[in-house]
Order: structure tokens, then sequence, then C-alpha cells
């Protein structure tokens, strides 16, 4: 594993890496030709479809196969969404592939649209990414200039326009219909599903939306081929008959109280411990590790011991986590406190969720109205069962909210108070002494502005 | 024919029937709870009270497969072998968290709320929430603000089931309401100096279905056990929308729409919604009068008993000369008839004319399909008829006038019952030179001044009877509140006039008009409670040749 070299990374660090002259230099946008010469749009999902890239934005949908989900001889427009709306807590891959590699994601949001028969792809671009934004835009006017974008690019019949949409910072702008929502200019509110985006999409045509990294990822596929692809990673566990395998580079940001944070590229299916150890340079300070957020907030929490799990598509879920998420790992201390971790992740999701759906809307903010209780010394014990009650009926994964903000809200409250419930009672009897084994409605608190 | 099974009931829906969870389960008497669903408005499954757990039945093994999780009963289909489970623990838990999620905010002030006792957050609240209250977070207190000057906004109350927000989306097209913030502090809103001011704007109060959008109009009015509802239909335009009409002890507090897709689907327009205030108006006339004849001049009007008009009246017309009778667009088929035929059976060459046919403006349809008619009476293809019947080609109302005012007639009887002023000065001048001038209304008017006998008349919802629409749907309707003492609907007036028995029986006389009459053949059988579409008859007819 020590001799991965880097591919989605590879141009990092070089001089001016964002530019369309050092990127070609090193071979740059010759996938795209090759393509564009040799192979049909099906050929391409085929391809696509054969190297078992999965979307690298969170959910880990096979990639080629959502592209062949768009309905045959369709008569346009087909749309393609590129999700830059990055917005899942210390993740921020797609942010340095954006603002130092933009021709590599470039390359691959043309290839991919070559292969659905998008004319026209919009990329909604998180509105906290300046430097991206410049980057994104300065690499596509330069695409521009090349007769890389345009009319019938370098003299084929494929056409192209690519649009930067700016978000307005939402959370829920990452989900890809409440995307397509803001995008129409619209409320970020998730659309029911069916129909699904690939049937009617954004201006109700077929769209396909697409990560940034599962993009850049395509580049690599169609330069290198899958089988190349394939021999990255970890295969299908045999056992799961709902895995789909997790082949590829993948980007893994490391944060939190390590020596060395930062983005670091690894095959899918290394462990956690490895992404702090040997990329994080370990817990910093000289300290212990107590617990490690395996892939964003939303996907939960790993204690210590569970650190040797591998971040892959499968594994997590073995230990009660969510999934792989955005592969950002979270690293807290020994001197971290479970109850802030929570009240935090509560406020996070209280905040972000859009209200359109119930269970979500008032069990998030319920749940945060909770552990401010709990904080400020008023907690009882029973307030842990009505947490987890909370987190056991909100989201996608029980069917009770439209999208899967609400498991990303429950995950945190499932496994902090799962994996963690000694200290969180512990917590509880010392600031209310008097008052942890009442179960009678007690007094209510002020609410203050939870904003 | 699709079979769906309901719990353990089998229900069949039609080839053509798309009908969703909720529906399906309403053929088998099952209701599922639901608040953002309504059937006029598009779907959006946000509010999760109507979650179940469905599957598949294999039509050949019998086998049921269920779905793993729990689907809003709203946006799944029922196809042939959907099995919906609308009972099970799972479900019940889901409902009770979603009940007890939306009542954490809520302020709980009910027994101030305008909607307690047809709330469904109530309602729902007993059958399937908590039975005691787990968040201990002190509500909300009652914030309010107008949304436009018919609707006011009990923030708090809300439960974001944007119904109001879809309704002004889809069926207004005007799209005032929207929803601001997010998350628990989303509220229901309208942009700075754009209230929520489209024609249809009451309506967005009866789809709420808590107690946040309240109807300034019936706010603090009545507590809405007290109300009792009555079948009617609207008498505002022309569309005549099929309204429930509500009053307490003789006074109208409220109409709503009645659900009749022929018509008007679930909606009414605020014209007729607050339209019914004059109705109660204290200027009403009450009290027949009578201005005997003094030579050559009329006299001063005297009040009279109704016992008087009924033994005078008829002696008056029998000595009446040319005779003509105005029959008004608010009077009923029923009315229209009686008096007709009354007169008639008096003077065999009276003319039978049309009253004045209000138009204001042009009709006005919505992007939903709704129509607020130009024509603003209920009836006139009623009384043309009946017209039309007894005196073949019609004469229109400013036919009659030009008539009256070159003296073609000794005794003119006018009906009115207009809500507002009808006829002006220059119209009553021409009525001044008629010796005999019956007038029956409920406002005083420049006619009404030249009156010999001035009857006082029925208003909106004080009359039984049949109106027909402009589409020529015939729908009929009880009184829903008395005429006020001292004035007597038209129809019980020829009752009495033609020598009939007991109480005015409108139903007797509709039998009777469709038998005399071809155009109302297919009144015949009792109306069914939206109505008789007599142009299907007209089709037969035309279908059979002239000879039928």
């Amino acid at each position: 594993m020590s001799e991965f070299e880097p591919v989605l990374l590879a141009n990092i660090g070089k001089e001016d890496s964002h530019t369309l002259k050092v990127y070609e230099s090193s071979g740059g946008y010759q996938a795209f030709r090759r393509v564009l010469k040799e192979m049909s749009p099906a050929d391409v999902i085929e391809l696509v479809k054969a190297s078992g890239l999965r979307g690298r934005g969170g959910a880990g949908f096979p990639c080629g196969m959502k592209w062949s989900f768009l309905p045959k001889d369709h008569p346009g427009p087909i749309y393609m969404c590129v999700n830059a709306d990055e917005s899942e807590p210390a993740t921020f891959n797609n942010r340095i592939l954006m603002e130092l590699d933009p021709h590599q994601v470039l390359e691959g949001v043309l290839i991919g649209c070559y292969a659905t028969r998008a004319t026209t792809a919009y990329i909604y671009l998180r509105y906290e990414y300046p430097l991206a934004l410049k980057r994104m835009q300065g690499a596509i006017d330069e695409l521009y200039a090349a007769g890389l974008l345009g009319k019938n690019i370098l003299g084929s019949e494929f056409s192209l326009d690519i649009y930067i949409h700016r978000g307005a910072a939402a959370y829920i702008c990452g989900e890809e219909t409440g995307l397509i929502e803001s995008l129409e200019g619209k409320r970020a509110w998730p659309r029911i599903k069916p129909p699904f985006p690939a049937v009617e999409g954004v201006f109700r045509k077929p769209t396909v939306v697409n990560n940034i990294e599962t993009l850049a990822c395509v580049t690599h596929i169609a330069a290198r081929g899958a089988d190349w692809f394939k021999s990255i990673g970890v295969p299908a566990d045999p056992n799961n008959p709902r895995d789909a395998g997790s082949y590829g580079p993948k980007l893994y940001c490391v944060s939190g109280h390590v020596n060395r944070p930062g983005c670091y590229e690894a095959p899918l299916g290394i462990t956690c411990r490895h992404v702090i150890e040997e990329f994080g340079g370990g817990v910093w300070k000289g300290r212990k590790g107590k617990a490690a957020v395996p892939g964003g907030i939303s996907m939960g929490l790993l204690t210590e011991a569970e650190w040797d799990t591998p971040l892959d598509f499968n594994s997590l879920a073995k230990v009660g986590c969510l999934g792989l998420g955005t592969a950002a790992v979270t690293v807290m201390d020994e001197t971290v406190s479970m109850v802030d971790y929570l009240h935090n992740c509560c406020r996070f999701f209280a905040h972000e969720s859009c209200g359109q759906c119930t269970p979500c809307r008032e069990g998030t903010s319920w749940a945060l109205r909770m552990m401010e209780r709990i904080k400020a010394g008023k907690g009882r014990l029973k307030d842990l069962d009505l947490l987890l009650e909370i987190g056991d009926t909100i989201g996608i994964i029980p069917g009770t909210t439209i999208c899967g903000l609400a498991d990303g809200a429950a995950w945190p409250m499932k496994n902090a108070i799962r994996k963690f419930r000694d200290e969180f009672e512990d917590y509880i009897k010392r600031t209310n002494p008097n008052g942890y084994m009442e179960t009678k409605p007690v007094e209510a608190l002020e609410v203050i502005g939870l904003h | 024919m699709a079979t769906v099974y309901i719990n353990n009931q089998e229900v069949t829906i039609g080839d053509n029937e798309r009908l969703n969870g909720i529906q399906a389960a309403a053929r088998a008497g099952v209701q599922i709870p639901h608040y953002c669903w309504h059937p006029g408005l598009s779907v959006v499954a946000s509010c999760r009270m109507c979650l179940v757990e469905t599957g598949t039945r294999n039509p050949e093994t019998g086998e049921v497969s269920m779905f793993p999780k729990l689907v809003p009963a709203c946006q799944t289909p029922a196809k042939d072998g959907t099995v919906f489970i609308t009972d099970s623990e799972k479900v019940r838990k889901a409902r009770a968290f979603v009940e007890e999620a939306l009542l954490i905010d809520h302020p709980i002030d009910c027994p101030i709320c305008d909607k307690a006792g047809e709330c469904l957050l109530q309602d729902y609240h007993f059958e399937h929430g908590q039975p005691e209250r787990r968040a201990d977070i002190k509500p909300f207190t009652s914030r309010k603000r107008p949304m436009g000057d018919t609707v006011m906004l009990f923030v708090d109350r809300c439960v974001m089931c944007s119904r109001c927000v879809r309704f002004c989306r889809e069926v207004t097209g005007t799209s005032e309401l929207m929803v601001v913030n997010r998350g628990a502090h989303e509220e229901i809103d309208v942009f700075p100096g754009k209230p929520l001011a489209n024609k249809m704007s009451g309506n967005v109060v009866d789809l709420c279905p808590v107690g946040a959008l309240g109807d300034r109009d019936f706010l603090y009015e009545q507590r809405v056990w007290f109300l009792k509802r009555h079948k009617s239909v609207c008498s505002s335009c022309s569309t005549g929308c099929s309204i429930w009409a509500e009053e307490n002890q003789d006074r109208i507090y409220r109409l709503k729409p009645r659900e009749n897709q022929h018509i008007n689907k679930w909606w009414m327009c605020d014209e007729g919604r607050y339209g019914f205030h004059y109705v109660h108006d204290p200027k009403r006339l009450i009290g027949p009068q009578h201005r005997p004849a003094q030579g050559g001049s009329k006299g001063e009007p005297q009040k009279v008993e109704w016992e008087q008009v009924f033994n005078d009246l008829p002696q008056a017309l029998a000595k009446g000369g040319r005779t003509a009778v105005v029959l008004s667009p608010f009077l009923t088929v029923e009315e229209a008839y009686l008096l007709a035929k009354y007169v008639r059976s008096i003077n065999s060459e009276a003319l039978i004319a049309v009253g004045h046919v209000p138009v204001v403006g042009t009709d006005e349809t919505f992007p939903g399909g709704f129509t607020i008619r130009a024509e603003k009476c209920p009836n006139r293809r009623g009384v043309e008829e009946i017209a039309k019947h007894f005196s073949g080609p019609l004469t229109s109302w400013p036919d009659l006038v030009s008539k009256v005012a070159a003296g073609a007639f000794d005794t003119v009887w006018v009906t009115g019952s207009y809500p507002h002023e009808w006829v002006d000065e220059a119209a009553a001048q021409a009525f001044a030179k008629v010796p005999q001038l019956i007038v029956q209304d409920i406002f005083p008017s420049p006619l009404t001044e030249q009156a010999n006998w001035l009857l006082p008349a029925a208003a909106f919802g004080e009359r039984p009877g049949s109106y027909v629409n402009h589409a020529d749907r015939l729908q009929s309707f009880d009184w829903v509140v008395r005429p006020p003492q001292g004035a007597r609907s038209e129809g019980s007036v020829y009752w009495r006039l033609l020598g009939e028995s007991g109480l005015f029986r409108p139903k007797e006389v509709l039998r009777e008009v469709a038998a005399e009459i071809p155009y109302f053949h297919l009144a015949a059988d009792p109306i069914p409670e939206l109505g008789v579409d007599l142009k299907l008859n007209q089709l037969a007819e035309t279908a059979a040749g002239p000879s039928a």
C-alpha cells in the first residue's frame, strides 16, 4: 500500500497546476480526445460501469448505473449537474481538486456529458469557495478559448456549455434533488422520488447529478481503463449481496486532533487507523485517541477500538456507522466530551434541516433542545432514551423522511449514545445529582435563539 | 379492474382510476390521517402523517412481499395487488411520533382558537398521539399577523403542510404565500407589500388543517360546534358553487365550499364566500305595505298584514287589465314557475318577462380551472326557460322597461331580491305611471317607492328550491335561515295565493315543472346532492329529432 502512487492528487504541488498548460503537459485532455474520437457514448457508460466506480458524494451509488438510467433516445436536452456544494463538515477534497486541479475535474465533466449526451452542465458550487470559483471559471474560460467547450468540440458532433452556479450556503443543497430545486431558483426542498432525476430532473428534463471527485475519477478511468481502476480498492463482499465493491483511489480528509491534518489519497479500503496514524501523524499532543468520525459527521462515530475498520463502502455499516460518506475523518482526543460532540452535531442538523418533513424538522430541533438542557445541567437519564427514539425514528432508512439529511442527524445520536452511554449517564448524574432520575415533566427552559 | 388490499379487506378499483393509498383506503372505510395531501393540490408527501406499510401480493401464489420501509400513502399508487397495512405497531409508532413532533412548538391555545372543534391536529392527537407530552419545552407564544384583508396567520399553530402555499401557486396562480426561514423556524409569510389578495383567498382557510390561517370575516364570531351546516348553492354568480352555509339561530356566520367536481371542485371565490352579509342588513324591508289608489295618484303607503295581502291581491289582479310579470334571476325555478302559473291562472294573457341580469366585468378563469362569472345571478337559465314556456320569445328587462314606459301595461308584478341596488331612478320612473305595481324585494329602492303592493321577500339562504347554473346544471337546496319576521319567501307567498295547503313544498313543484316543461325533464327524479345536468336531456331530444 505504501507504494500507491497518487492519481487524483498527481498534479497537486506543481506550479500553476490549475492552468490548462500545466494540465496538458502531463497528458491532460488526451483521454477526452480519445473518447471523443474512438468511443460511442454507450461505450463510455459501459466502461464506467465495468470500472465499478461508485459515487464519491456520500451515498456511493454506482456511477455507470446512474448514467444508464437516463431514458434512451430522449430528444433532449439532458443536463448534467455537478455537485460541488461540498458542505459536509470536515470535508475539503472537492475544494482541493477545484482549486488546484480544476481541469482534471472538467475533463471528467466533458467525458461524463459525452457519455450521457448532456449538452449543458451546471456546476453547483458552494458559496464559501471563492478561490474554487475563480479557478473553475478560469479553467472553463481556458477551455472555451482552446475550443474544448462550446459548439462542435474538436470538430465533432458533441457540443457542451458549462455554467457555474454559486449556491447560497445551505447544507441541503448538496442533496441531489435539493440541488436541482435550488438551481431552478426555488427553495432547496428535496423532491419526492420517483421520478428520479435521471427521468425528470432540472427543468423537468433528464438529469445526472455527480460529485466533483466522482468525475475526476472518470477522467482516470477513461485514461487508464476499467481494469486498472478495479485493481485498486476492495472487491465486493461475497456475504453482502448489496455491496458493489469499493474500487479506485479515494481522497481522505483528516482533521481534528491530529498532527498533520490534510487531504490524502489512498486506495479505498485502508483503515481509519491508517489514515490517522500514517497520514495524520497520529493524535496530537501525545494524547490518546477517543473517537473519530469516519466520513463527515452524518456518518456516525467510531470508538478508538474501532479504528481498524476499513474505510470503504461496505465495512462501516458493520460497526454501526451509516456508511463511508465523504471519507472525512475527524479525530477526537481523550479530552473531548461526547456530550459536547453530540450537542454540536445536533446544533448543525437542527440548523440545516430544510424543514419540509415533520420528523426531521421537529426531531432535529427537539434533540438540540434536549442536548442544550443536558449541557445546562438539567439532564435526566430518560432523555437518552428519548434521543435514541428520535434517532431511530427519523430518516429515509425507516422511511419517515424524503431525503437522507435526517439519517445524518440520527446517526451521531445513535452512535454517540449507544457507544458512549456511560459517559452520558455520568455527565447527567454529575451535573444534575438531584434530578437525574426524574421522569415527570420538568419545568421547561425558555427557548433562546437557536441560530 | 385492480384489486387492492387494505389491511385484510379487498377493494376493487376501476381501470381508469388512479388512486393513492389514502383514497384506496377510504374505499375500504379506513381513514389514513394526513395533513399535507389534498386531492386538489400537488403531492409533496412532507407531513409524513400518512405513513403506512406497503407491499405487493403475488397474484399466482398469493404471497405478499412487504417493502421494508414505511411509505407515505399519499405518494404510493394503489395498483393491482398493492397491499397497504395501516394499523401495524410500526405505523402507529410513526404516526404518534409525527403527531407528537407537531405539537412540540404548537401553542395549544385551543380555547381561543377558531379551529377548535374542526381541527385535524386535535382530532389526530386524540386518535393517534402520545398519551402525555414528553417534550418539556415551553411552546412559543401565539404570534399572529395578517396575510391580507381576508386571512390572519397564527404563526405558531402552523404545521407547515404548505397546502396554502401550493393553493396560491397551483389554483389561483398568484403565488402570494411562501415559506420563509428554515427547519423549525419556518413560517408562512407574504412578500412585503404583496399581501394575500387574490379573489379566492378564503380557500386557504378551508385548506388549513389546523388553526394557523383564520378567516378574518369569521374570526371569534362563533365556536364552530354551535354552527349547523346546511347544503346550499351560492347565488353570487352563475357558476352556482355548491356550498355549506353555516348558521346559528337564524344567522349565517360563514359559507364554505362543498366539493362538487361538476362545478366548483373544492373551491369558491371570496365574492361568494363573504357576499352573504347583506342577508342580515338592518335596512331589509319587513312587513308588507299597500298604497290604495286615491283618484289618479298613488296614496300614502300603509302597513298591512300578510293576511290582507292574500285576501285583496287576487281581486286586484283580477281587475288588473293588461298584466306583466318580471321573474328575477334570483328566484328559484319553483318560485318562478309558481308566480307565472298563478298570474296566468288569473290572466291568461299576462306577459312573463325575465328580470334584470346583472353583469359585472368579464368571466375570470384561474389557472386551476375555477371561473368567477361576470353574470352575477344564480338562475338566469332557470327563469328564462320558465318565461319561454309561458310567453314564448323572451322579453328582457330593458325591453320590458321600454314597454312599461310606453304604457303597455296596467298591472306589473316585479320580483327583485338582488343583494345590491339594481334599479336606477330612470327605470323606476318608467313604472311611475303603472296603475298597479306589485314589487317583491328585499331593500328599499326607487322602484319600491312606486309600489302599490310592496311585499318584503327572501334573501340568499332564506328560500328553498332549485337553481340552474350557466352550464344548465340544476341543483336543489333547502332554506338555511328563516327570513326576518315580516318578510316571506316568494315561494311561500305564491303557494298560498294558489290556494295550496300547508307549507310550501318545492319538491312537488319541481316535479310538476319537470313534467310540464321539456327542458326540466331530468329534474323529475329526486335531485342528487351534486345536481343534474339538464343538457343531457336536450342532447337526447336533439338526437331524437324535433318531433319529440
